[in-house]
């Protein structure tokens, strides 16, 4: 447990909104763990929570087995980006670095590493008020990196970024997590974190909706639903109905089906002589999963927050 | 699910976590241009300010003396180094061993003179009553200037007193408070000093049986010879609302005093010595108003002597070396902005949670910050503070000023304090930047505090005298108090106003009002931010 992030029945008010509403996940080494929802879910907050910077009403959050406060050189530790803004402008992107590497007692040599790996050497010396976001978002990794720390947490780190970024950033956490730390990073959008994340903690309204594996939460997403493409969909769907299944009309000749495994509905529409092109065992995108989990937990479509707070919270 | 009371955990002590997070703070300080460039312009402001008043204060100027050329004038010290006013005349016989001087004044009175005749004399007298005007006995080491002393007089305005080396001052009969106005043939005053090796007794008595002991002072090093006598002196009329920087011969009406003394006993002169008149005086380079008329008269056993000037601190006759640093409030903008950014630059784009996640103990972080903001500015300071004044003493002198002679404890206590007071209101800064999280707030708070109320009371009086020395007592600008040359006596009339460069407080007094300030303010600091969410 010596390399993870712990948080337990974190629970924080902001005056009449409420932030947290029993937040409770472990974060394992070795793999990217998705921090996934809808913004306003908690997830900044969250990430404040276990760096110290926000007081829990209640609850608790470790990092490394630890309160994050009673850390020395707490960036050896965990190594945090919640904001590529952050920043002095007039000051040149490795003296930031600089000064945190100070904090730390390290040197200038790991700052030059850093900034190596974070594929900034030709930025680092210009003003960071003149970055663009791509760039203090690397520079944010890169400062994130300098304690080399076993427990990494990203708060949006595709955000501003252009594609060959994202692709780099992708690949960047994928290797990191290879090197058995664990890596937190959070996203609004599954899109930006499908193909990297191997586990994911999906929240909305301050508290977990799911904490599962991406193959887990994939494959409960498709359960027993099947498209089946016909010339005779009326048939078709008299004879899975009565077979017991709910049969969705979809357009373009195309049934959605679910309650029958494919292999009987195969057997059933062949028994039935109804002719058909192809049967498909449907298999939901991540972003399709999400969206159906996070429906209700969607800030702006509640009728309002108590209602949902409260249901959150229980 | 558990729910436990959130608590921060209590600090551990560190071992060498503290230096690296000083050492982040100045990577932080010195990293930000426009920091580094505000600290060495408060700097160069101090600096070339103290060179340009150096090389362009004309404040006695050579050919404005009353007794001719001021160029060179060298204001005299005393025994304790700090600057006197030696100027009187005295009818004296030597004293070569223990003994005593006794003699009774019935009269003092004082003229002030205007114009002057073809011969030298004032054209007109009138008669007007100068409060420190002073007629009595005196036992000096001798004539020159700044030399030890102990005296016993009546006064214009301030009753009998006793007076040694310049700066000490006793009340006699009466103890002076309500006893105003002059002596008279009616009411006469009975003075005696008496001498055995350097202790000098002063007694005073209303009919010369029944006598009161006054009080009694050492004269360290006294030689064995010395002059006793009688002696008179009245300060310039003008000098009580004379200006501390203001040229006195161009202000001062001089002032003759009038004395008679009868009854007049010496024991242990010098055997076959006689009486002898004696203008002690700076000599005719000095700018100090005096008038024509001094010299003695001797009928019968009664003395009438007349003289002018003063046996006294001198608190109006030269530049004092803090008018070198006349740029300091200047100075002072640049660093209270860069203290107050210092801490405010964090807040404006969320940098103190990067801050604060590498240093989550966050007395320690607010600490460090102050420590190296308050040692940045006393080095800056210092550096500035120095330069303006040793170099600006030689340009004084070149351009013909008296320079008001300060002692070396002074002048590091002005240079040293001057840059401690930057390092103590930059460190206030950074606290009400703290605490207000705002730049334009902070900087805009600071400058409330600290130089508004020096502009108020100080550069621009505005306040009447009375206000302006307790907005000088209460707020942070209290501590520009340190960088004062010249203290105030109350046995001198000056104008002891903050606009003629007097705090209400003494130096270290006003200093510790300032660090109260800073203080208080970084405690509230503190505890906000352990306290906010970041």
């Amino acid at each position: 447990m010596e390399t993870t992030i712990e948080v337990a029945g974190l629970r924080k008010r902001f005056g009449p909104t409420l932030a947290l509403g029993g937040m409770t996940f472990t974060v394992s080494p070795g793999q990217v763990t998705g921090f996934i929802g809808p913004n306003g879910a908690g997830k900044s907050t969250t990430m404040r929570v276990i760096l110290g910077l926000d007081a829990p009403d209640a609850g608790h959050a470790l990092a490394g087995g630890r309160p994050y406060a009673s850390l020395r050189n707490p960036l050896t530790h965990v190594g945090a980006l919640l904001d590529a803004a952050a920043l002095q402008p007039s000051r040149t992107g490795r003296n930031h670095l600089l000064w945190l590497a100070h904090s730390q007692g390290l040197g200038a040599r790991r700052v030059d590493e850093v900034i190596a790996l974070a594929g900034l050497q030709t930025a680092a010396r210009r003003k960071a008020g003149g970055f663009s976001l791509g760039m203090r978002q690397r520079l944010g990794i890169a400062a994130a990196l300098l304690g080399d720390p076993p427990v990494l947490m990203l708060d949006e780190p595709f955000n501003g970024m252009d594609p060959e970024g994202i692709v780099w950033m992708r690949g960047f956490l994928a290797a990191l997590a290879a090197e058995g730390r664990a890596v937190l990073v959070s996203s609004h959008l599954m899109s930006e974190l499908q193909e990297v994340a191997g586990h994911l903690v999906i929240v909305g309204r301050g508290t977990v909706i799911a904490d599962t594996s991406v193959a887990d939460m994939i494959a409960s997403a498709s359960a027993d639903r099947v498209t089946v493409r016909t010339s005779a969909r009326w048939d078709a769907a008299t004879v899975l109905s009565n077979a017991g299944a709910t049969v969705a009309d979809a357009e373009g000749g195309v049934l959605t089906v679910s309650g029958l495994a494919a292999e009987r509905i195969t057997a059933l529409l062949g028994g039935s002589k109804v002719p058909f092109s192809e049967v498909t065992a449907h298999r939901a995108t991540l972003e399709e999963a999400y969206m159906e989990l996070t429906r209700d937990a969607v800030e702006f479509q509640s009728g309002g927050p108590s209602g949902l707070a409260g249901r959150a919270a229980s | 699910m558990t729910t436990i009371t959130p608590s921060r955990p209590a600090a551990r002590p560190g071992r060498g976590g503290f230096a690296h997070l000083l050492r982040a703070e100045w990577t932080k300080f010195r990293t930000v241009r426009g920091w580094v460039i505000a600290i060495l312009v408060a700097t160069l402001v101090t600096l070339l300010l103290g060179l340009f008043i150096g090389s362009h204060s004309h404040v006695a100027p050579c050919t404005d003396g009353p007794n001719g050329p001021a160029c060179r004038y060298i204001i005299p010290t005393g025994p304790g180094g700090e600057a006197v006013t030696d100027t009187f005349y005295f009818v004296h016989r030597p004293l070569t061993a223990d003994g005593s001087i006794t003699a009774r004044v019935t009269s003092l009175t004082e003229v002030t003179e205007s114009g002057t005749t073809p011969q030298g004399g004032p054209a007109h007298t009138q008669p007007v009553l100068v409060p420190w005007s002073k007629a009595g006995l005196i036992v000096t080491a001798g004539a020159g200037q700044g030399s030890a002393y102990a005296a016993v007089m009546v006064t214009g305005g301030h009753g009998t007193r006793m007076q040694w080396n310049y700066t000490g001052d006793t009340p006699g009969l009466g103890k002076g408070a309500g006893e105003v106005g002059g002596v008279s043939a009616a009411s006469p005053r009975w003075l005696r000093l008496s001498r055995a090796g350097d202790v000098i007794t002063g007694y005073d008595s209303a009919g010369g049986t029944s006598w009161t002991k006054i009080g009694t002072v050492t004269l360290p090093g006294l030689a064995p010879a010395v002059q006793a006598g009688l002696f008179v002196t009245s300060p310039g009329s003008a000098k009580q609302t004379s200006q501390q920087i203001t040229s006195a011969s161009g202000t001062a009406a001089p002032t003759d005093a009038t004395a008679t003394f009868d009854r007049v006993t010496l024991h242990g002169g010098r055997p076959g010595s006689s009486w002898t008149g004696t203008s002690v005086n700076a000599g005719p380079d000095s700018p100090y108003p005096t008038g024509h008329e001094a010299g003695y008269r001797q009928a019968g056993g009664a003395f009438t002597v007349t003289g002018s000037g003063d046996i006294a601190p001198d608190v109006t006759g030269g530049v004092p070396i803090d008018v070198l640093l006349a740029g300091l409030f200047l100075a002072l903008v640049a660093v209270l902005v860069a203290g107050a950014q210092f801490m405010t630059a964090e807040y404006r784009r969320g940098l103190i949670r990067v801050t604060l996640a590498a240093s989550p103990r966050r007395g320690r972080a607010l600490a460090a910050k102050a420590i190296v903001l308050g040692a940045v500015t006393f080095a800056a300071g210092l550096a500035g503070a120095a330069a303006a004044v040793l170099i600006g003493i030689p340009l004084l002198r070149a351009s013909g000023n008296p320079v008001y002679p300060a002692t070396a404890l002074t002048e590091v206590r002005v240079i040293a304090g001057t840059a401690a007071l930057a390092a103590v209101l930059a460190v206030l800064a950074l606290a009400v930047g703290a605490i207000l999280r705002h730049g334009a707030g902070a900087v805009t708070a600071a400058i409330t505090a600290v130089i508004l109320p020096y502009l108020l009371t100080a550069a621009i009086p505005v306040l009447p005298a009375g206000a302006a020395d307790w907005v000088l007592r209460v707020t942070p600008a209290a501590g520009l108090a340190i960088r004062q040359v010249i203290p105030a006596y109350p046995q001198v009339a000056a104008s002891y106003t903050p606009s003629s460069g007097y705090f209400p407080l003494a130096p270290w007094a006003g200093f510790a009002v300032t660090c109260a300030w800073a203080a208080l303010a970084l405690a509230l600091a503190a505890c906000f931010l352990r306290r906010r969410d970041a």
